[in-house]
């Protein structure tokens, strides 16, 4: 047998279609995860692109001044304390005479949001000069409308099971064929607070609240995080006491989120009285989960840094705390700070604890500080999922995307602080 | 013995030594690591410590500057004087004790820092230098001094660790001299160098004899050959032979410091 003919027979041997079988066994296992990946972000975006658009409609409203600003003030106060909701119903009433019985008119009230009144106070106030004579205004269709439009709202069902009956239907064709029906991007839904009705909910109360709990998560859990782990790495004597601390920390890791939550509300809410539902009391909580997380991550990347620095500062005669300070704990920081990264994007997404403290109230203002009521983004993705409205299915899952969205810059900045700041030697 | 050799090799008169060990014992846990030590360093003169690997000549050597301080399971007894002061007396500040008696270790442990920064640290928390340009002409002398100016004077912003193995030794040299040290310890700076990087630290080691004391821990005997003018030959723990270089080579009194300058234990 020659050379060439062993080298042959042994490419095809056991040990070779073993090899072979475990690529195959680790590429199916990448595939099938990848497509669980897919599926699943590929249904939320399906379901929740339909979130960022809104349906408008265009409806000529008369503005009697002798209704509006008896006293021809044109004053704004005066135009915002005026009510509006009989002139869109008139309007609507011209626009549509056939609508005479009362049901027939109640749906056809039901064509544009229960907001829409608002909206045109808005626009009269900051305009006043529209008062007295006839114009045309964009307003919010209702989200029974926009659902129709955008066809969740199947039209070749039986009236009795559709939310849009025939009558409704008629409306919105002959509206189209004005021209008097515009999609739009829904600017609301970023700019807004959460609402009851689905067509007016927006998520920036959600993100506004999840921005500022992090935030005092992040001011809480790092500096207690990284000083801990300081000491416990480059101060505490290495004996039992550490590794019983170690070991604690390791197990306050693996503590179920909802039992921080129940933590702070015994301990927080209970004994302290700090206030409800607050950011405050949210990252707080979040802190009490997220430091040992950041512990860990800290004091694995302590111990990553080469011991001859240390050795170096001290033969210099720097003192011990000089040393930690100047020279080990800068190099550890990109560790740390990717660490705690990762822990605040789990804070992030974190739920449970944060319905234990009252954080799942409906707030419709956007809060102004830690101590004003707020919610989670999360938190607003389960109060959506929960409405009964068919609205509301596509802003949770708008939500949802939005939420993935800050985790995945969270994600990112941990990878590129840590390839910015890494510093090899 | 070691008062035989307590002379200046130019006036022929009795030196104080700087260092000196008068029953130096150091134990790691229950492990005894030096067993009845006694030697003196005399100024101005470079020291090898030989020995097989174990026989603690590293250990003495951190004893110096108390770097076998970090080790939780290390104590040290027996006296070990500095200028006359005992170096482990409680009242001793340890971070004026390292800054006289330097150290450069076997592998080279530049800061991650700028060449600058290498060099200005020591200077800046012992608060040798009062203004910037006080900082950069002890920079320029430390470089020089270490023989690494003319090849670093123009990337003095670079970072430390991009320099090749040969130049980070001599920038943890230049360090070690910022501060101003009286003594230098070198643990077995030239282990991790090629042989020619090897012989520009031997030059340096030579040149720096004339301000400093150096004490240089080696594996190659050839090297304590070329570098030292006092050889102390450990085993086992115990200082076996001491005298000065010429003599531990050529003549060794005893029968273990034959067997090893010969390459028959080791």
């Amino acid at each position: 047998m020659t050379e060439s003919a062993i080298i042959l027979k042994s490419a095809g041997s056991k040990r070779h279609r073993a090899e072979a079988r475990f690529r195959a066994y680790g590429l199916i296992a990448i595939a099938i995860s990848l497509s669980f990946l897919l599926v699943m972000i590929g249904s939320i975006t399906m379901r929740g692109t339909g979130a960022f658009k809104q349906t408008f409609v265009q409806i000529e409203v008369n503005l009697p001044a002798e209704k509006l600003d008896p006293e021809g003030t044109r004053d704004p106060e005066v135009l915002r304390k005026a009510r509006y909701g009989k002139l869109l119903k008139s309007a609507l009433r011209d626009q549509f005479p056939d609508a005479k019985k009362r049901a027939d008119k109640k749906s056809l009230y039901k064509l544009v949001s229960s907001t829409a009144e608002y909206s045109i106070r808005d626009q009269v106030a900051a305009n006043p000069s529209l008062v007295g004579g006839t114009h045309p205004f964009w307003v919010r269709a209702s989200s029974d409308v926009d659902q129709y439009i955008k066809g969740a709202i199947d039209g070749s069902l039986e009236e009795s099971q559709r939310r849009v009956n025939d009558k409704q239907i008629a409306w919105i064709e002959s509206l189209e064929a004005g021209g008097n029906i515009e999609s739009r991007f829904n600017t609301q839904f970023f700019t807004g607070g959460d609402s009851r009705e689905p067509e007016q909910a927006g998520i920036m109360g959600a993100v506004v609240g999840s921005a500022l709990t992090l935030l005092i998560c992040f001011l809480l859990a790092f500096p207690i995080g990284v000083l801990a782990a300081v000491y416990l790495e480059e101060f505490s004597a290495k004996g039992r006491i550490n590794r019983f601390i170690e070991v604690n920390i390791n197990n306050l890791a693996a503590v179920p989120s909802i039992v921080y939550g129940l933590l702070g509300l015994a301990i927080l809410l209970n004994v302290f009285n700090l206030p409800r539902s607050t950011p405050l009391v949210g990252g707080m909580v979040l802190a009490l989960m997220t430091l040992p997380t950041i512990i860990i991550a800290s004091r694995s990347s302590l111990r990553a840094v080469p011991p001859s620095i240390r050795e170096a500062a001290f033969g210099l005669g720097a003192s011990k705390v000089q040393t930690t300070f100047h020279h080990v704990v800068p190099l550890a920081m990109p560790g740390m700070l990717t660490g705690s990264i990762i822990g605040m994007a789990q804070a992030l997404g974190e739920t449970a604890p944060l319905l234990m403290i009252g954080m799942v109230a409906f707030i419709v203002d956007v809060p102004g500080g830690v101590t004003e009521a707020a919610t989670a983004l999360p938190v607003q993705i389960f109060l959506w999922a929960d409405s009964p409205e068919r609205g509301f299915m596509e802003k949770t899952s708008a939500a949802i995307l939005v939420l993935l969205g800050f985790l995945v810059i969270m994600n990112l900045a941990a990878v590129y602080l840590r390839r910015r700041l890494e510093i090899r030697w | 013995m070691v008062e035989d050799l307590a002379m200046n090799e130019d006036t022929k008169q009795p030196m104080t030594p700087i260092l000196k060990v008068r029953d130096g014992q150091v134990f790691y846990a229950e492990k005894q690591a030096i067993i009845d030590v006694n030697v003196d360093i005399h100024p101005n003169a470079v020291t090898a410590f030989i020995g097989p690997s174990g026989c603690g000549k590293s250990t003495l050597l951190r004893c110096f500057n108390r770097m076998n301080d970090v080790i939780p399971i290390c104590r040290v007894s027996g006296s070990f004087e500095f200028s006359g002061q005992d170096i482990y007396d409680s009242e001793v500040d340890v971070v004026s004790l390292r800054q006289r008696i330097g150290m450069v270790f076997q592998k080279p442990n530049p800061f991650p820092k700028s060449i600058y920064d290498n060099i200005a640290y020591g200077p800046k928390i012992h608060g040798l230098a009062s203004s910037k340009s006080e900082m950069q002409e002890i920079v320029e002398t430390s470089l020089t001094r270490a023989g690494l100016w003319n090849e670093v004077k123009d990337r003095l912003d670079q970072p430390g660790t991009g320099l090749s193995g040969g130049q980070q030794q001599r920038l943890c040299i230049a360090r070690a001299i910022a501060v101003q040290p009286k003594v230098i310890l070198m643990d077995e700076p030239c282990s991790a160098l090629d042989p020619i990087a090897t012989a520009t630290i031997e030059t340096l080691i030579d040149e720096l004899r004339e301000n400093y004391t150096i004490i240089i821990v080696t594996h190659s005997m050839q090297q304590a050959a070329r570098v030292s003018q006092k050889t102390a030959f450990f085993h086992l723990g115990e200082l076996v032979e001491f005298g000065s270089t010429e003599q531990i080579f050529s003549s060794p009194v005893d029968e273990r410091t034959q067997n090893y300058i010969t390459g028959r234990i080791g």
